[in-house]
């Protein structure tokens, strides 16, 4: 193990250390607790100069409730989940068909298509912005869930892919050949095989790909407009230009924002951490 | 194979009555289970690439007839000053963002030990990458506010002040550190992983034979961790060139448009305040994407390379 174990060491060593991890810890979170520390004042300390002073009361649930109750929030966060869930569904959906049909088997051009689903992933997605809109309005799917839903799905496909595949390929392949020989279909061995087996793989993916949707930004303000249909990444600068310069408001409309990918991963960190690390790393 | 094996081998293989389906199974199940993905693929991401390169030659606003003008928009950018500020800004965001490596590596090394409540420190850590850019950015941009933030509270312990993303020479480079936190936060996780994974026989040998520090992490360690670093360098590489929703939340540009980058920049020529220029702004993005080629080239061969060695 390196570095070297610090039960190995100095009792003094040991409790530097044990002293010094919270330390680093809250200065690592610094600007988060200052805005956890804004979102639970009054109003009435920010007109009063009192940003960092004792808060002169405690605000949690006003403030919170405001932000639930008093603004289009609610609908944000609605959106985020309407477009967030069927995306989830949907690439997993796709990925785990060209994973299973690219990690199964040997084909004329499985190589390129595969390279072509990574080298997709890596583009900047400012290239794809002028004709994706263009598309989208064609469509008529401007300023609706659903175009965002469409375009998500088809680019997180890419590297879903790349994950389905790498992992398809981890799997013992004799499985596959017995029930070939069994004379099992082969739309039958990849749901009633290769399926089962991949829970774990559908499952980092979920996790991972619903943070990266709901985080998504760019394709919000590109493809919708209004709270209709933006999700809470782009609604939160609406929000805060409602309520310009009420700091208790905007950190504690920002902490909502943040919250449902938190929560996810505090939840199934394990798989979110082998989505992450592409199973690459072991 | 439906028939039962006799027990006599037939040298007459029976003809062949299955459907055609049946028949050609094995060849064609795999271009069925390719073929939504693909399609949804094709449609959506390798098109517009060549639509891009192509709308790039016309001046178009969006809505009426585009005009073929050539490299017009390409000559364009060479004299355009907010082209040049944004490329220049995109080579900082470049270098600078590497960082995120080493510290990544740093934290990770700090953070591999086990004492109690580890685990959870290794999730607080890693937190901030969960959150979106969005939210990052405006909490940066409050804790840099002039006389308020917290930033200028602490500095102010020790007599001065700083308006980070109002000066024009700094602004960037503010914005390059709020960055830097989650993508750390990344890199850390990933070296988290690959440490766990490293062979703790080479460290007892290498131990044996006296390495140890820096001479043990150099020799030793890191290149047992390279796939870990080589995510690392393709994650934050890629994070580099998207960087867009921090510089949109937190600057929008400014001061004076020094903080643009080529993403952003693309963005504000095609959809914002300048109008609607697609072919410039697309012209813009396809810069950006030979940029990004170089180091898409680098990594399909690298991965290409791994792909030959795995092959069974």
């Amino acid at each position: 193990m390196f570095p070297r174990p610090i039960q190995t060491q100095s009792a003094a060593a040991q409790a530097t250390y044990k002293a010094a991890l919270p330390v680093v810890l809250i200065l690592w979170l610094l600007p988060l607790i200052a805005v956890m520390l804004f979102s639970v004042r009054p109003e009435a300390d920010f007109s009063s100069g009192n940003y960092w002073g004792m808060p002169s009361s405690f605000d949690l649930i006003p403030n919170y409730s405001r932000v639930f109750f008093d603004s289009d929030m609610p609908r944000y966060l609605l959106n985020s989940l309407l477009i967030t869930i069927p995306t989830v569904i949907g690439t997993v959906a796709l990925a785990s068909m060209t994973g299973f049909a690219l990690g199964v088997y040997k084909f004329k051009g499985n190589l390129l298509i595969f390279f072509m689903f990574i080298a997709g992933n890596f583009v900047p997605f400012q290239i794809l912005m002028v004709p994706v809109r263009d598309l989208t309005i064609d469509l008529n799917l401007y300023d609706t869930k659903t175009g965002l839903v469409l375009f998500h799905i088809a680019f997180q496909t890419g590297f879903c892919t790349l994950f389905m595949r790498n992992f398809i390929r981890a799997l013992p392949y004799p499985l596959i050949e017995a029930a070939r020989v069994e004379g099992v279909a082969e739309w039958r061995i990849f749901w009633f095989v290769v399926m089962p087996l991949m829970k774990p793989a559908i499952a980092a993916l979920a996790v991972l790909v619903f943070t990266f949707i709901w985080n998504d930004y760019f394709w919000a303000i590109v493809l919708t407009q209004g709270p209709d249909s933006q999700p809470v990444t782009a609604g939160i600068t609406a929000f805060n230009s409602q309520y310009r310069a009420a700091y208790h408001l905007m950190s504690a409309g920002s902490i909502v924002a943040a919250l449902p990918p938190v929560a996810m991963f505090f939840l199934m960190q394990k798989h979110f951490i082998a989505g992450l690390t592409l199973g690459a790393v072991k | 194979m439906t028939t039962p094996t006799p027990a006599v081998p037939d040298t007459h293989p029976p003809a062949d009555t299955r459907s055609w389906y049946k028949r050609n199974e094995i060849r064609v199940t795999p271009w069925l289970f390719l073929a939504p993905g693909l399609l949804f693929f094709a449609v959506y991401v390798v098109f517009p690439i060549f639509q891009s390169f192509n709308i790039s030659l016309y001046r178009w606003d969006g809505l009426g007839e585009a005009t073929f003008i050539g490299l017009d928009n390409y000559r364009e950018l060479a004299t355009d000053r907010a082209f040049e500020v944004s490329f220049w800004n995109n080579l900082k965001w470049l270098v600078l963002y590497l960082l995120a490596i080493p510290l990544g590596l740093a934290i990770a090394l700090f953070l591999n030990q086990t004492v109690t409540g580890i685990r959870l420190y290794k999730s607080l850590f890693f937190f901030p990458f969960v959150i979106s850019q969005v939210v990052v950015g405006l909490v940066f941009s409050w804790f840099y506010l002039p006389q308020v933030g917290l930033l200028n509270v602490v500095l102010g312990w020790f007599g001065t002040s700083i308006n980070i993303l109002g000066d024009p020479d700094l602004a960037t480079y503010g914005i390059i550190a709020a960055g830097l936190w989650p993508q750390t936060a990344y890199c850390m996780i990933l070296y988290l992983t690959g440490l766990n994974a490293v062979d703790p026989e080479q460290v007892e040998a290498a131990r044996l034979d006296g390495a140890k520090g820096w001479r043990m992490l150099w020799y030793v360690i890191i290149p047992q961790l390279k796939p870990a670093t080589f995510i690392a360098f393709v994650v934050t590489i890629i994070g580099a060139l998207r960087s867009f929703d921090l510089i949109s939340i937190m600057t929008n540009g400014g001061p004076f448009g020094s903080t643009r980058v080529l993403s952003f920049y693309m963005f504000e020529k095609a959809l914002a305040e300048f109008g609607f220029r697609m072919g410039y702004g697309a012209a813009i993005a396809v810069v950006l994407f030979l940029i990004m080629l170089v180091f898409i080239a680098y990594f399909l061969w690298s991965m290409y390379r791994d792909e030959q060695e795995a092959r069974r």
